[in-house]
């Protein structure tokens, strides 16, 4: 029998899947930001949304219930907060791995600890490894990515927007 | 698929903006209840962005004008005393800055382009210059609210905005074009031709059966 636990309560939502990039967790992605006990004891999540107008924000909400709902939490609550805003410097770096196998260029680190802002550095091709690429659109199937194309081996590719 | 992404960018803005305004507003109406149920002249939008999406050129010199605008409104707003508004902001400005990128290589590429995509770029912001005094043409409330660090007095917006409007048209080798006349009045629910049809397609389906959800 599994114990009702907080940190059960934590496996069971951190691993629903974005339905849009089906290969990265909740928690990968950095949407999930909290999983508490309220005071009467229902399961607490805290989620924040990539973009203001995510159409996944939804199906990610049904999917935690429905989650724990099989995981023998009947009383949860679904919380959406905006602040602090989603930055890609929260994806974890599991995330960033599974994104690249999955033939995404993952985002790039937009502030890195105690340096300026990083602007403008390569992405390198998810198929080769080349740096040498370019941006064939700022906008991609989702809002978080845009449409690249590697120079060395010709395959157009998505990158995840670093924002 | 940009203005498809950008559309629902600001889809999800205006939806976060509506729901606070139900909140604070208390009388049992919900978001759904603002964007589909009320009448044309109970909307307070500026009447530039009541323009359909017909000649490309058009199009970009719109959003150029008008998310250089948000820009410089929801950066603000990120210190707003209102931690909503500050919350909706600081999400709003990262994704209002990459809208107002998008606009900027259009409107160069098209501006120092060939010699027909720059008269259609010309001619794009000749058509939207009109709606550009609105922006920045504040009122009582407005200006009550930004004294209290709560909101954003739009005439403040001005200076940055022409400055930067002004550096990508020099660049795009664009005019900046005088208005012969300026629209006015959207704030104060006087809208634009365009703007029925656009509430027509938005509201119909609500409208015809009440409380669908799916
Ligand atoms: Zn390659």
């Amino acid at each position: 029998m599994v114990t009702l636990t907080l940190e059960h309560a934590y496996e069971v939502v951190a691993a629903v899947l974005d339905p849009e990039v089906p290969v990265l967790t909740i928690a990968d992605l950095g949407v999930l930001r909290d999983v508490a006990f309220d005071d009467d004891g229902a399961v607490e999540v805290t989620i924040t949304p990539t973009y203001s107008g995510c159409p996944a924000m939804d199906a990610i909400r049904t999917d935690i219930g429905r989650a724990l709902t099989d995981g023998g939490f009947p009383a949860f609550r679904v919380r959406t907060v905006l602040s602090p805003a989603w930055t890609t410097d929260w994806m974890s770096d599991e995330g960033k791995r599974k994104l690249l196998a999955y033939g995404i260029a993952p985002p790039t680190r937009r502030t890195p600890e105690g340096g300026p802002v990083a602007v403008g550095l390569s992405v390198r091709c998810p198929q080769c490894g080349s740096p040498d690429t370019r941006e064939t659109s700022r906008f991609g199937s989702t809002a978080c990515k845009a449409l690249w194309v590697c120079t060395s081996c010709k395959e157009p590719f998505d990158s995840f927007k670093a924002i | 698929m940009a203005l498809g992404n950008i559309g629902l960018d600001l889809l999800g803005q205006a939806r976060s903006l509506l729901s606070y305004a139900a909140e604070r507003e208390d009388v049992g109406r919900t978001e759904d209840d603002l964007a589909f149920l009320r009448d044309e002249r109970a909307f307070v939008n500026v009447q530039m962005v009541e323009h359909p999406n017909d000649d490309f050129a058009v199009t970009m010199a719109r959003q150029l004008l008008f998310s250089t605008y948000q820009l410089g409104l929801y950066d603000r707003l990120q210190t707003s005393a209102d931690e909503t508004l500050a919350g909706v902001a600081a999400k709003a400005v990262k994704e209002v800055d990459y809208h107002r990128d998008h606009a900027t290589k259009w409107v160069l590429r098209l501006g120092d382009g060939t010699e027909e995509s720059h008269r259609r770029m010309q001619n794009g912001l000749d058509r939207m210059w009109p709606f550009v005094d609105e922006l920045f043409a504040g009122d009582d409330l407005e200006r009550a609210l930004a004294g209290d660090g709560v909101a954003v007095d739009s005439a403040a917006l001005r200076p940055e905005w022409d400055a930067y409007v002004d550096g990508v048209l020099s660049e795009a080798t664009l005019e900046r074009p005088t208005a012969s006349w300026t629209g006015s009045g959207g704030r104060r629910g006087v809208h634009t031709e365009a703007f029925g049809y656009l509430l027509a397609e938005m509201q119909h389906l609500h409208r015809s059966h009440p409380g669908a959800s799916w």
